[in-house]
């Protein structure tokens, strides 16, 4: 854990005592239940609005606190250990992307209802199953955008779409021309395939030509935080199971086996823990963030695939079942794995910004 | 002025600075830039040329080899801040500490702690000096991960003791002047019939044999003690405290190990930029072999979190004033990635990287054939990986013995 201020302490254990009182997997279980398209609990976001985290990386002139991404990953990552649903993590990626492109009209005027939790937003980037910022076909003439946008998270309870387009990012507001093709994944959340139809669209016209990168490295390294809090329960909740299930008379944390298959874990997940805050500090400071957000989300991916499996593995039968909690984790693993940024694809990026 | 100050650094230290810079001026030869620190190892100064002798005196005199260590015992009594600049302004011209092994990064702090004034006053100057080398007289043919089971006995003769028994694994004995050992005074008391003694490696009775490794080289010893009287004076601490002692010096050992000591040192050249010497790109900069490519990111990814782990730990265990809960993983990770990256090396070369000698080899391309040989141990010496995954099992995550 990072060594961190009395504001991100509170923060954090505020995130934390929420989380596990208010929002455990049985709220999760709830919402599966509800089957509606959007797939979270209204109510639930809008307390997390209040408690002020979906303003957290907004200047405090426009409704936000500013305390920056740590403090925001160290509440995703809270969220992350119950697997709440919610639109947190993209709608916060989307205001980040105001905040580094937007007009001064364009950030008074969607910031404070972001901060608030009244405006929802997410990002539309890929336009395929395979995440690919470079092979973007959506463009855009007079104002109007048209285009067609793949498996966009969290898409049936935005009002506000951040679409990448053939020559830059621009903010969608829903209307009549936006319709929505729901595609159900492994994860039980939301997700749908989006047209646009000459939407009224409005570019950010700030930030420069690194826009996209610079807001999918924020995607990432928030993402990345997400996975991180899903991997630390799998292991807790794992080593847990292992001191109290017993087998040959023995409680099964006392073969030598499994003792050593957890200490890799251990190593694993201490590996990941330090290059996601890694991540998370270099957007803080500004420097070297492409490279510190690509290594951030590799290691998440390596990782929280890694510890999802064993975590099956070592409940053996009863981690299959779906009364058991364990399943979820690695059902959302895979999604979060394959969005803005497969492991291929980072290693990839990696090597590129390495000069090799 | 510099364009970024470090931090907790003042103007005094800026003046600091100027006496360093002049300093390396005067005395760093110009043929030694850049060529690394061939007296820190196991050898000393064995070889050492006229003009790394001199650079070893200069820096000697003035402590700064051991730059935090007290100037009344030789050190060079500087603060850490200044100690930073040191380091900054000796890597800024290609210089490198002459003064290393054992006795700085094991001994010294260690008698620092647990000497009296006499052997501090003793054994602490050469040491500043680079003038004596020191080796571990630890492990035994039948006490290596279960170290406690000792057998090297010193009778107590009155004014000295006499010592009988075999050490194995002595890094360096052949070399070494003196040695720091943990022998047995008391045969009926496992941990507290250990004691720490200092001695003379060339007092009648000590033979040494060097081990030839599998990466051809002998670093390591069988030492053998037969009848060898240590004067009581040697004795570290209480007869029966060398346990505890011994243990307090393994803490620098691991840390070292594991490269918390020197993060710098650990970072080496980017497996892709040596790749890209030895293996074709396109216009891009792109390797072709694009199953190697992926190869090398992937390790450079883990080793990259693999030095932020370190980082993390160093400011948890300085926040909380103790050591960090992820310190026991360290030494199992960075021992292992090591290894990776040394068998990438010889992937990346082809049998070009397997070379054993000849001039048809460059330097680099043999020592990193040698290191990754001898790299071999690392996940054994120090406790191995298996020893560390017990420990972080049963002391980390509570899971219970297996006995």
């Amino acid at each position: 854990m990072a060594v961190l201020n009395e504001e991100q302490e509170m923060l954090r254990s505020m995130a934390r005592d929420w989380a596990t009182n208010e929002s455990p997997i049985s709220e999760f279980r709830k919402v599966r239940a509800a089957g509606e398209p959007k797939a979270y609990n209204a109510d639930s976001y809008a307390m997390m609005a209040k408690m002020g985290w979906a303003g957290i990386i907004i200047p405090e002139a426009h409704g936000g606190s500013d305390f920056g991404f740590l403090s925001a990953g160290l509440v995703v990552e809270e969220l992350g250990k119950t697997l709440t649903a919610s639109p947190l993590v993209v709608s916060t990626i989307v205001a980040s992307a105001i905040v580094l492109g937007g007009s001064d009209q364009q950030k008074a005027k969607w910031l404070p209802k972001l901060a608030s939790g009244e405006t929802v937003a997410t990002l539309a980037v890929d336009e395929g199953p395979h995440y690919d910022p470079s092979a973007i076909e959506t463009n855009v003439s007079d104002g109007k955008l048209t285009g067609k946008k793949a498996f966009v998270h969290e898409a049936h309870g935005a009002d506000l779409f951040l679409v990448a387009a053939k020559d830059g990012l621009y903010l969608v507001a829903r209307d009549d021309s936006v319709s929505l093709v729901t595609r159900k994944l492994t994860d039980q959340r939301s997700h749908a395939d989006v047209s646009f139809n000459g939407a009224a669209a409005e570019k950010l016209e700030g930030g420069g030509v690194s826009l996209l990168d610079d807001v999918l490295d924020r995607a990432r390294v928030l993402s990345a935080a997400e996975m991180l809090g899903m991997a630390q329960a799998v292991f807790d909740t794992t080593l847990d199971y292992l001191t109290q299930r017993v087998q040959f008379n023995q409680v099964l944390a006392t073969f030598q086996a499994l003792q050593h298959r957890m200490a890799d874990l251990f190593a694993d997940l201490a590996q990941m823990r330090s290059a996601v805050e890694a991540g998370l500090q270099a957007v803080d400071g500004g420097f070297g963030v492409a490279r510190a957000a690509t290594i951030a989300k590799a290691e998440a991916n390596r990782v929280l695939n890694v510890i999802s499996n064993q975590g099956i593995q070592l409940h053996g039968g009863i981690g299959m079942t779906d009364e058991y909690d364990v399943g979820f984790y690695l059902k959302r693993a895979r999604v979060l794995e394959a969005s803005w940024g497969s492991t291929s694809y980072l290693r990839n990026r990696f090597a590129l910004l390495s000069g090799y | 002025m510099p364009a970024q100050l470090e931090s907790g650094v003042n103007a005094n230290d800026e003046l600091f600075r100027t006496e360093v810079q002049q300093f390396l001026a005067a005395n760093f030869p110009e043929d030694l830039k850049g060529k690394g620190n061939p007296l820190a190892g196991l050898e000393g100064p064995t070889n050492e040329t006229d003009q790394q002798r001199k650079w070893r005196e200069a820096v000697g005199q003035r402590g700064w080899g051991t730059p935090t260590w007290p100037k009344e015992y030789g050190g060079g009594g500087l603060s850490k801040a200044q100690a930073k600049i040191l380091d900054h302004e000796m890597i800024k011209v290609g210089a490198f500490n002459p003064i290393g092994g054992m006795g700085v990064m094991m001994f010294g702090p260690t008698l620092l702690e647990y000497g009296d004034e006499k052997q501090k006053r003793e054994h602490i100057p050469p040491i500043c000096r680079g003038e004596i080398r020191w080796c571990q007289g630890y492990s035994e043919p039948n006490a290596g991960s279960d170290l406690a089971n000792l057998q090297t006995f010193a009778a107590d003769k009155g004014d000295h003791y006499l010592v009988n028994g075999q050490k194995t694994w002595t890094s360096g004995g052949q070399w070494a002047d003196k040695c720091f050992a943990i022998v047995r005074t008391d045969r009926s008391d496992k941990h507290n019939g250990i004691s720490f003694m200092l001695i003379d490696m060339d007092s009648p009775g000590v033979e040494v044999r060097p081990i030839t490794m599998i990466s051809g080289t002998s670093p390591f010893c069988e030492t053998f003690f037969t009848d060898v009287k240590v004067p009581k004076k040697n004795l570290v601490g209480e007869e029966g405290q060398g346990w505890t002692i011994g243990k307090r010096l393994l803490q620098h050992e691991r840390t070292n190990i594991s490269g918390g000591g020197s993060l710098a040192g650990m970072m080496g050249q980017s497996v892709g930029a040596i790749a890209k010497k030895y293996c074709e790109a396109d216009s891009d900069g792109a390797l072709y072999d694009k199953v190697l490519r992926d190869k090398i990111a992937d390790l450079e990814i883990r080793w990259n979190s693999f030095l932020h782990t370190v980082r993390r730990a160093l400011q948890e265990s300085k926040a909380q004033g103790g050591v960090s809960e992820i310190s026991s993983v360290l030494k199992k990770l960075g021992t292992k990635l090591s290894q990776e990256r040394s068998e990438l090396l010889i992937e990346i070369r082809g049998l070009q990287g397997l070379g054993w000698e000849g001039e048809q080899f460059t330097d680099g391309e043999l020592e990193d054939v040698r290191g990754w040989l001898f790299g071999k141990a690392a996940t054994i010496y120090g406790g191995s990986t298996e020893i560390q995954n017990n420990i972080i099992a049963k002391r980390v995550l509570g899971m219970l013995d297996h006995q």
